[in-house]
């Protein structure tokens, strides 16, 4: 499971990567979509791997070491609302851009060759 | 409280100043004479325990932790600047009341000087050095407000400028020397650092310690090579430049070196720096200011000359030095500011301040003309005026500098007085001869009291000259005891003290001041001259213009040579630093101590395998195939809930579910508006060999980074968890909290401002979008009805959405996904109320109900929802934000800090018993924000399919409506 994890999120970040150095708009926008991906299973992944412990506690005097970690599932949880926000204002941005400079470019205009 | 007042009142004034009508010139001055009036009946009840030689202090904490607190202190020192401020300050505002005309904004004005009248307040009474250089900075601003108060003025904005970054500069570095003085010493405290000065003066970093605050005091007291921001900043109104830039700020920089007196001076490296800075511009602004056109560049000049001599007395460092150097500051500010009112009546009644125009006044304004001519007297050191008695102080001070021979400081002294006689002579030249004929106006004598302020503080230079004993000394006696403490001198104030070489000295300075001005007139054409002789190329405002010069051109260089606009090479940037600054942060690894791993699921595997794939091939299809993309990344975010559900974090997966549903409607709306990209298929040109090696690199640092973070994560994930406080949340989430399910408590009752910052972002980000939006103009090619639509073939074509969901052919999905609204909203009530114990929440919860919506808009389209539904998402947010932070505040009532939850037992009929923590209205408001978030942002992309048809220019106020 460690490993498939590990190795998910380095595929999801090498592929942001590798995406966001693309000069379109669009490119970027689903680029910095998979980072986030992969920053939110890294950052998920901090409290370490539990299978069916969710972070739900019945009764009070629990075991703690029996439950998942709840605090990356709350950081997580709100990065993924804010990450939609953020995206959203890209959208925005890209599209406004593209019609103040009728280029998709990042730079807003098309590269001289 | 008493002190604590002094100082808080100005501001308060201040900010009721800034609230007045344009045009209550009346009451603004009421309001400040108010304020100053309040400020000397403070000061004259602290005055008989100033007198018996106590210390009042006002003490708060301020940043205890860091042994610092908000010190307030008067002892003699002081109180004798406070009624300076005070007392200069309320005939200023009486000046002002007249001098300002009635176009003029005057809440600014006086708002912007009572604030002034606070900040020095501050610098004189605090206890505390950091304190104290936050007011002088304060100081430092208002100053820069008021020089640029006619800020349609060039002059008034250049000085402006100048002046705050000389004094702002000034500024920084004494902060920087009261940090020094304060490791010396080991507390910022006055007293305790005044009680040190054995200690600072042996320390090895006295000198930086000394060098820096020497160069705030300098700065700020206009003091060679700094001085020449003073002469620009007297492009501020008048009163501005009586009070700030001749009686009070620039006295605090000599100020500040008689209140470090005690702790700095003794050493000779204080008399060099401050001594020499003094020598050089007493002689130096004397000597300009013979030769300056403008009434008030020569009272600026002289302004300079006399901090000079009041430096050079400091730097002299004797307590009978001392003595003179306060007598002065107070002598000096009493005649230049009633000259400067002169300046300014001059001014206001004949329309020029030009000394080549101005002649014979005396006849016009003879009550001016009488008063200026004794203030001017009083400059220049004529007996029986206060001027005088100083200057002779001072003289006598300056024999004994550099031992029985050495006489350069008494030459220089005997010189300074010569040329300020010469130009006292020069100003009030402007009283004599036949009366000017070619004035912009026909002056009169103004009104009775905006003379007043200059008659009584020459009554006072009159009285103080004629008997210093009985009105000054006493006074003077209060601030030198408070610097020197034991170590006061006696010392007799007295107009005659028998034929001594002082006195010769004055009478030299006085023939030769004569004889001076009469021979630069009659053969060296004072009038005409445009510069001042020899010394003209010293320009030190041309040299601050160079280096500003210069620095803007080394910026812009730097810029040019290290910066790009362009933002792949900063992204690449990023991601290199980004892989290589851990690398080289990160110390040597812990020891590898594995931990047990999970059981290998295969499912699991092939989920990722799925997951994985996706991603690359989104990142593969992004180019051309954006519809492709935008799928395929939506599965690799599918996969992530998945996990997530797996990993035991059901919350996150029922909101990533949810975002991604919403995310990739969002951009779907946005992919129209982009360009078509066509591939271009066979006939693909080869990429030249630069684009291929760009490729290759991006495509090394993208593997590269993947990689490191794969490491990273395997890394952490097989070592044991250590200690975190994720125990304390699971322990208290039930008792504490009254909800089981950990994470929604974490996020509304554990971490609950935390959420509050997000919903207020989210808030922030969708009135962003839409504002955005108001203003969106697509780009031609894409604003018309697009190919798919124009399809006349298609039965569906010509129909609008609503006609096609309503009778056309998705009759059958509209009425079924009509009928789906209501059980949708009954899902997403589920599950926000379960949300406290059981996966789900206020986030979950608005999505879900959100995405009901924007299912009725993607099937009907804007117009038939909008006319079926009135949804104002705007409310909604507002709403939201109100609820949580009402929530929040509601803890106050109960004395408890913001947002503690508290849980109320309800037993309702039928549904029996039921526990409300107020943290569930919380998660009411998050509900509330995220519906209106979502909301707003997808159907104001959602209008701009509306508007596009419209033609580009008809619709130019915009906006959806």
């Amino acid at each position: 499971m460690e490993l498939v994890i590990a190795i998910a999120v380095g595929v999801m970040f090498g592929s942001g990567i590798w995406l966001i150095l693309r000069p379109r708009t669009f490119q970027l926008i689903i680029g910095l979509l998979l980072m986030s991906y992969a920053v939110n299973v890294f950052i998920f992944a901090m409290g370490r791997l539990w299978v069916d412990k969710p972070p739900i506690t019945p009764v009070p005097h629990i075991d703690p070491t029996q439950f998942a970690d709840p605090l990356p599932q709350g950081l997580v949880l709100t990065a993924i609302v804010i990450g939609f926000a953020t995206t959203a204002l890209y959208l925005v941005i890209m599209i406004g851009a593209r019609g103040l400079t009728d280029s998709d470019h990042v730079d807003g205009e098309e590269p001289r060759e | 409280m008493l002190l604590t007042s002094l100082v808080l009142v100005p501001f308060v004034g201040s900010l009721l100043a800034a609230l007045m009508p344009q045009s209550a010139r009346n009451h603004e001055s009421w309001l400040a004479i108010a304020v100053a009036a309040y400020g000397l009946i403070v000061a004259g009840l602290l005055f008989p325990e100033v007198e018996g030689g106590a210390v009042m202090r006002e003490e708060f904490a301020w940043l205890p932790a860091q042994g610092l607190y908000f010190v307030l202190r008067v002892d003699g020192l002081a109180w004798v600047f406070t009624m300076l401020v005070l007392v200069i300050g309320l005939l200023v505002v009486l000046y002002a009341r007249y001098y300002m005309s009635p176009e003029d904004p005057v809440p600014r004005f006086f708002s912007f000087l009572l604030a002034f009248m606070g900040s020095m307040l501050g610098v004189v009474l605090s206890g505390n050095l950091v304190q104290l250089v936050v007011f002088w900075e304060l100081t430092s601003l208002t100053s820069f407000l008021l020089i640029g108060y006619w800020h349609h003025r060039a002059d008034a904005r250049r000085g402006a400028r100048m002046a705050f970054t000389v004094t702002a500069t000034g500024g920084l570095c004494l902060m920087a020397g009261v940090l020094v003085l304060g490791h010396i010493v080991g507390s910022y405290d006055l007293d305790v650092v005044l009680a040190a000065g054995e200690q600072i003066r042996e320390h090895e970093l006295y000198l930086a310690a000394l060098v820096l605050i020497a160069l705030g005091a300098l700065t700020k007291s206009a003091q060679f090579p700094f001085h020449f921001w003073l002469p620009h900043a007297m492009a501020a109104p008048t009163p501005v430049s009586s009070y700030l830039h001749s009686a009070t700020m620039v006295k605090a920089g000599v100020f500040l070196l008689v209140r470090l007196w005690p702790a700095l001076a003794g050493t000779p490296e204080w008399t060099w720096i401050i001594g020499g800075a003094g020598v050089c511009t007493l002689l130096l602004g004397a000597f300009i200011a013979i030769f300056q056109h403008d009434l008030k560049g020569l009272l600026a000049y002289s302004t300079i000359s006399h901090l000079g001599l009041i430096t050079v007395l400091i730097g002299i460092g004797t307590p009978l030095a001392m003595v003179a150097a306060i007598f002065h500051i107070l002598n000096h500010a009493t005649f230049k500011a009633s000259l400067f009112m002169a300046a300014g009546i001059i001014d206001h009644e004949s329309g020029t301040r030009d000394l080549r125009v101005l002649r014979g006044l005396r006849h016009k304004l003879p009550i001016t003309a009488t008063l200026a001519i004794v203030a001017s007297a009083a400059m220049a050191g004529v007996p029986l005026l206060n001027g005088f008695l100083s200057k002779e102080m001072f003289f006598a001070e300056t024999l004994h500098v550099g031992g029985e021979r050495n006489w350069w400081m008494s030459y220089a002294a005997v010189a300074m007085g010569m040329f300020s006689v010469a130009y006292s002579l020069r100003f009030i030249s402007i009283f004599f001869g036949a009366p000017a004929q070619d004035l912009p106006r026909d002056p009169h004598e103004p009104p009775r009291w905006m003379r007043f302020p200059v008659e009584l503080l020459v009554l006072a230079c009159l009285i103080v000259g004629i008997a210093p004993g009985i009105s000054i000394e006493p006074i003077l006696n209060v601030a030198v005891h408070a610097v020197l403490g034991s170590a006061s001198p006696d010392y007799d104030l007295a107009v005659w003290h028998g034929l001594n070489l002082p006195l010769l000295m004055s009478v030299l300075a006085l023939a030769g001041g004569v004889l001076l001005y009469v021979v630069l007139r009659r053969h060296f054409d004072l009038r005409e001259r445009d510069n001042v002789p020899l010394i003209h190329r010293f320009n030190g405002a041309q040299a601050y213009e160079t280096v500003m010069l210069n620095l803007t051109r080394a910026a812009s260089w730097l810029l040019q040579r290290l910066g790009t606009a362009r933002l792949q090479p900063q992204l690449l940037l990023m991601m290199i630093a980004l892989l290589v600054l851990p690398l080289l942060l990160a110390g040597a690894p812990p020891a590898w101590t594995q931990i047990p791993l999970q059981d290998f699921d295969p499912l699991f595997a092939a989920l990722w395998a799925i997951g994985g794939g996706c991603a690359i091939a989104g990142a593969w299809m992004a180019k051309y195939h954006r519809l492709a993309a935008l799928a395929l990344v939506g599965g690799t975010g599918i996969i992530t809930a998945a996990s997530f559900l797996w990993l035991s974090a059901p919350d996150l997966a029922l909101t990533q579910l949810m975002v991604e549903t919403v995310t990739t409607v969002l951009i779907l709306l946005g992919l129209r508006w982009l360009p078509p990209r066509i591939e271009p298929g066979d006939l693909k040109p080869v990429p030249p060999r630069t684009v291929w090696l760009r490729r290759t690199r991006d495509l090394a640092v993208a593997v590269a980074g993947g990689l490191a973070l794969a490491a990273l994560t395997y890394a952490v994930l097989v070592h044991p968890a250590s200690d975190t406080i994720a125990d304390f949340f699971l322990l208290n989430a039930l008792e504490g909290g009254g909800g089981s399910n950990v994470v929604n408590v974490l996020l509304v009752d554990f971490r609950s401002f935390d959420t509050l910052g997000e919903i207020t972002v989210l808030a922030i980000v969708a009135l962003t979008v839409y504002a955005l939006l108001r203003r969106f103009r697509p780009a031609p090619e894409s604003a018309g009805v697009p190919p798919q639509q124009r399809n006349t073939a298609d039965p569906a074509h010509g129909q609008s959405p609503a006609e096609q969901a309503n009778s056309g052919y998705l009759m059958v999905a509209g009425i079924y996904l009509r009928l789906l609204l209501p059980f949708m909203g009954v899902i997403a009530v589920y599950f926000f109320m379960r949300g406290h114990n059981l996966p789900g929440g206020g986030f979950v919860a608005g999505l879900i109900f959100a995405v009901a919506i924007l299912v009725q808009y993607m099937l009907a389209g804007t117009a038939w929802v909008e006319s079926h539904l009135h949804l104002r998402p705007h409310r909604w947010l507002g709403l939201g934000l109100l609820l949580a932070c009402a929530t929040g505040l509601g803890a106050w009532l109960f004395g408890h800090p913001f947002l503690t939850t508290h849980t109320a037992h309800v037993s309702w009929p039928l549904v029996g018993e039921l526990h409300l923590p107020s943290a569930f209205v919380f998660d009411l408001g998050v509900f509330a924000v995220v519906v209106g978030t979502t909301m707003l942002m997808l159907v104001a992309l959602a209008h701009q399919s509306l508007r596009a048809h419209r033609q580009p220019g008809e619709d130019a106020a915009g906006g959806m409506n």
